[in-house]
């Protein structure tokens, strides 16, 4: 596909779109190569003096009650963050593209079963159907979690995909396949899919922040990640107990989750605005 | 005769990827008398309607006319015009349809609304003046049951009657020039017939000059006094249309002629202009036809200018000026 | 000439769909229509939007499932066939299609869009298969580099040939050609004329060619169907039809089409009123409600007049004898 590269280039030149996309990639490699270079967060410090430090030149984001680096804890929790976004987003494209692709190509009884089930779970808030699931076990894995946020994420982007392929379906480029024989499989996976990838691009982008966001939500609540696997949500609910006197600990993850989905969101806009063939 | 329109050494440039400009419109002069229509034909991409546009300063963003283009309509210099001075010209002094009737209205009023909009745009009335007004308009452009159209919503109209409200609106401040680009090319044929019918109509009766933008010389063939042909940007020939059509001079022309099925006469294998139209970015040096010329010659290296062949007929080619392409030009139009 | 395909009372409706729309009446796009087509020759179906024309062309190759009747091609019962033995039998009929920009695929190359059909018929592999692209690529004439680029970097004409290259890739006997030149410019759409008929000529096609422009059929087409709300209103050889009309609604059609020659004065018949709507056809004729015929009377409003022989073409008219000649009525 020649139109990938293209693009991210058009991203790139866009103001927003530059900014978001460069503190992604920095977020990224920090993510990668930060535990090289950072202090081992989870590694206690016996002195009781250094818990709770205000930022400064040893700890440039200062320590929590527990006497453990901020810094290096948002660093490894944009690791878990950007990870378990990443997984669940992947998961929820590809149900979503999966069910959006069929309901739009069968039509008829097909696509009215799986949009009503669409609409009734559009119809339940994502957050509840996720309390209602997560409240019952004592821990929840990673995995289960990045899978149940997985599959709760994908109603909306099965619309999408389907009002696309409706449209797509009437191009006489799909007729044309059909003419010569084509088996659904092939009209679905070399006419439609390929045609949609851009919608299911911006939808996977902006999804990516939607995920940070949920997942600060639950961890906050102590439904998310699990510590002491260090999450930005998590280390927001431990900063609780010492917001007053060591703000820091709970502000920093906080800045942390606010910019990576402003960044998501601008790449993800950029992104919208370069696919749009009436801008182009 | 009254000149209504006077254009000179229209340019219109855009800006190239490399940073250069280029002109898809370069050097076009036509002028346009009281009651006259004039048919600008051409293939798409030729600058036909970016003509158009410019006359009423529309050229889109980053386009722009260039120094030493003059547009006088009347007396007053349009591109001189600022503001609200410029905006009392479009409408009022130069009425304008376009091809596609389906999207110029606007799907949120009625034909009626938007032509008494029209209407109070320019002119101090009542709304029940306007609509008073409107009202006759769309008897004037030949629609049935005027009265129930007006309340009529786009949707709720064939595309014939579309095309009409639009010519109505066009006529609501009853302009002095009307400028029709492919009025008909969305329409049936037989729609089409309806229209042109209309237009010719509302010349006559209201002595409006209308400039006629269409690929489609059979419709020139009926309607038009003068014709003038584009081709990338230039105009490369015209003259009255009778004359034009008995002597077309010019091998675009020429190959336009050969190139369109006929309905009558003999059935012959059709002679197509070879190539395609080259982007306005990649217009050749000299003569721009010459690439896909079959009579190209040593002197089409050179631009030419407009020349003249025959009584008020010019055309932009050197054949114009070889004695043997003379003979030639006198022996075929005997 | 040998038949090759046969069309018999074809019927197309268009169920109008919506939760709140369950009572209204479907469109009746094709309503019982009936033609055949010959080995290596061109048919032209003609009449303006919403007449049917595409419906008929879609429905015959079952791109459409249709609402009745029956189609014969290479005798098989295309209606009857399942699935799998449909697909087989799409290498045999094919279809062109009036957007150049549309009918191509803007994420394949141009030579993947042709290889298409040889890849899934099987007819040929490996470097066999690019050999072919290119072959196909110099019949339509463009260059056979042009393989490896996207359609985003042709023009309407180009994409046009890069669409009949696609269709002839499968080797067909048949093609829909649906409005194959109404989106050119004139200079390209003689080229394409010029090509299908050199293509016909070089492979003993046949054509269905779907159009509006009676000039344009006229230089592709021996015969001519003309449709009106659905259905045929006049058929038969070209020269007769377009000199000696028998239908008021081809008269009217014939005298619209706007010719390049300033000269030649004849009567243009302006229909009045617009096409009725689809899914309410009048009663009677179809046309009865534009009629301009001298004679029509109580009978047209109530009788639908059926298609028959008269002079040189066969016409749905009641009083088809009695329709006078254009040139009659310039002179009146």
């Amino acid at each position: 596909m020649t139109a990938a590269p293209e693009a991210l280039r058009s991203v790139w030149r866009a103001p927003g779109g530059r900014a978001g996309l460069a503190f992604l990639l920095f977020l990224v490699l920090l993510a990668l190569a930060g535990p090289l270079v950072l202090p081992d967060p989870v590694r206690q410090f016996d002195l009781v003096e250094l818990a709770g430090a205000p930022p400064g030149p040893d700890h440039p984001f200062g320590t929590d009650q527990l006497s453990r680096d901020v810094l290096s804890r948002v660093v490894s929790g944009a690791r878990v963050s950007l990870a378990v976004a990443t997984l669940a987003v992947a998961l929820s494209v590809t149900l979503g593209a999966a069910v959006g692709l069929v309901a739009g190509y069968q039509g008829g009884a097909v696509d009215a079963a799986l949009m009503r089930l669409v609409d009734a779970a559009l119809a339940v808030p994502r957050l509840f159907l996720l309390l209602l699931v997560l409240a019952v076990p004592e821990r929840v894995p990673l995995v289960a979690l990045i899978v149940l946020m997985g599959a709760t994420g994908w109603f909306a982007t099965s619309r999408l995909i389907r009002a696309e392929v409706l449209r797509l379906r009437e191009e006489a480029f799909v007729h044309a396949a059909e003419a010569l024989g084509a088996s659904g499989r092939r009209i679905i996976f070399r006419h439609l899919l390929v045609n949609s990838a851009g919608p299911l691009l911006v939808a996977a982008t902006l999804g990516v922040g939607d995920v940070i966001l949920l997942e600060a939500g639950l961890s906050f609540l102590g439904l998310g990640v699990q510590p002491p696997t260090p999450s930005w949500g998590g280390m927001i609910l431990d900063a609780r107990s010492v917001l007053v006197m060591a703000p820091w600990v709970g502000i920093f993850p906080g800045i942390a989750i606010t910019l990576t989905v402003l960044a998501t969101n601008l790449v993800g806009d950029a992104l919208r605005d370069a696919l749009d063939p009436r801008g182009a | 005769m009254t000149r209504v329109l006077d254009v000179r050494d229209l340019s219109v440039s855009f800006p190239a990827a490399d940073g250069r400009r280029f002109h898809p419109v370069d050097g076009v002069s036509l002028t346009l008398d009281r009651g006259e229509t004039l048919a600008l034909v051409g293939e798409s991409g030729c600058g036909k309607s970016l003509t158009s546009l410019a006359l009423l300063r529309l050229v889109p963003a980053p386009g722009r006319v260039d120094a030493g283009s003059v547009i006088r309509l009347g007396d007053t210099d349009v591109l001189a015009l600022k503001g609200e001075a410029l905006r009392r010209i479009r409408g009022r002094r130069i009425g304008m349809i376009f091809q596609d009737p389906m999207t110029s209205l606007n799907p949120v009023f009625t034909a009626g609304d938007q032509i008494a909009e029209g209407i109070r745009a320019h002119f101090r009335v009542s709304k029940s003046e306007a609509r008073a007004r409107a009202l006759r308009l769309l008897e004037e452009v030949g629609i049935p049951d005027p009265e129930e159209r007006l309340d009529a919503y786009p949707h709720q109209l064939s595309g014939g009657m579309r095309q009409r409200v639009m010519i109505a609106i066009a006529l609501a401040a009853e302009p002095e020039i009307l400028v029709a680009d492919e009025p008909t090319t969305a329409l049936d044929v037989t729609v089409q017939a309806q229209i042109l019918e209309v237009l010719d109509r509302l010349r006559r009766s209201r002595g409006m000059a209308v400039l006629l933008i269409t690929h489609d010389l059979g419709i020139v063939a009926g309607r038009a006094d003068r014709v003038a042909v584009m081709y990338a940007g230039q105009i490369v020939e015209e003259a009255g249309t009778a004359e034009l059509f008995a002597h077309p001079s010019h091998p675009y022309t020429q190959g336009l002629f050969a190139s369109v099925p006929r309905i009558t006469g003999p059935l012959r294998r059709l002679t197509p202009i070879r190539g395609t139209v080259p982007p306005p970015t990649e217009w050749p040096s000299g003569c721009r036809f010459r690439p896909r010329c079959p009579q190209a010659f040593d002197k089409s290296v050179l631009a030419p200018e407009l020349m003249p062949v025959g009584p008020g007929h010019r055309m932009r080619c050197w054949l114009a000026e070889e004695p043997a392409a003379q003979v030639e030009l006198s022996r075929r139009s005997g | 000439m040998t038949s090759l395909l046969q069309v018999q009372d074809l019927v197309k409706y268009y169920a109008s769909s919506g939760l709140f729309r369950g009572g209204d009446p479907p469109v009746r796009a094709v309503d019982g229509v009936s033609f055949e087509v010959m080995r290596g020759e061109t048919l032209a179906l003609v009449g303006e939007s919403g007449c049917g024309k595409s419906s008929v062309g879609r429905t015959v190759i079952r791109l459409q499932e249709p609402t009745s009747g029956r189609v014969v091609f290479e005798d098989n019962d295309v209606f009857a066939l399942d699935r799998k033995s449909l697909r087989r039998l799409r290498r045999r009929m094919q279809i062109i299609f009036q957007d150049p920009y549309s009918s191509l695929n803007p994420r394949m190359t141009v030579g993947a869009a042709i290889a298409e059909g040889i890849e899934i018929h099987r007819l040929a592999v490996g470097a066999e298969i690019g050999r072919r692209v290119g072959a196909l690529l110099e019949e339509v004439g463009l260059d056979p580099g042009y393989a490896r680029r996207y359609p985003h970097e042709f023009s309407g004409g180009q994409r046009q040939r890069i669409g009949i290259a696609r269709a002839l890739a499968v080797e067909p006997s048949f093609i829909v050609c649906d409005e194959p030149v109404s989106a050119l410019d004139v200079s390209v759409q003689a080229q394409v004329l010029n090509l299908l008929a050199d293509l016909q000529r070089d492979r003993g096609l046949a054509y269905l060619f779907i159009a509006h422009d009676l000039a344009v059929v006229r230089q592709i087409a021996r015969r001519v169907a003309v449709m009106y709300l659905g259905r045929i209103v006049e058929s038969g050889p070209t020269e007769p039809l377009l000199s000696n009309p028998r239908h008021p609604y081809t008269v009217a059609l014939r005298s619209a089409v706007p010719e390049p020659d300033p000269g030649r004065k004849h009567a243009r018949i302006v229909l009045s009123g617009d096409l009725p709507s689809p899914s309410k056809p009048p009663p009677g004729c179809p046309f009865h409600t534009r009629c301009w015929h001298p004679a029509r009377d109580e009978r047209c409003r109530i009788e639908v007049p059926l298609l028959r022989p008269v002079e040189e073409t066969f016409a749905a008219c009641h009083y088809a004898e009695l329709t006078p000649a254009a040139e009659a009525l310039a002179e009146a």
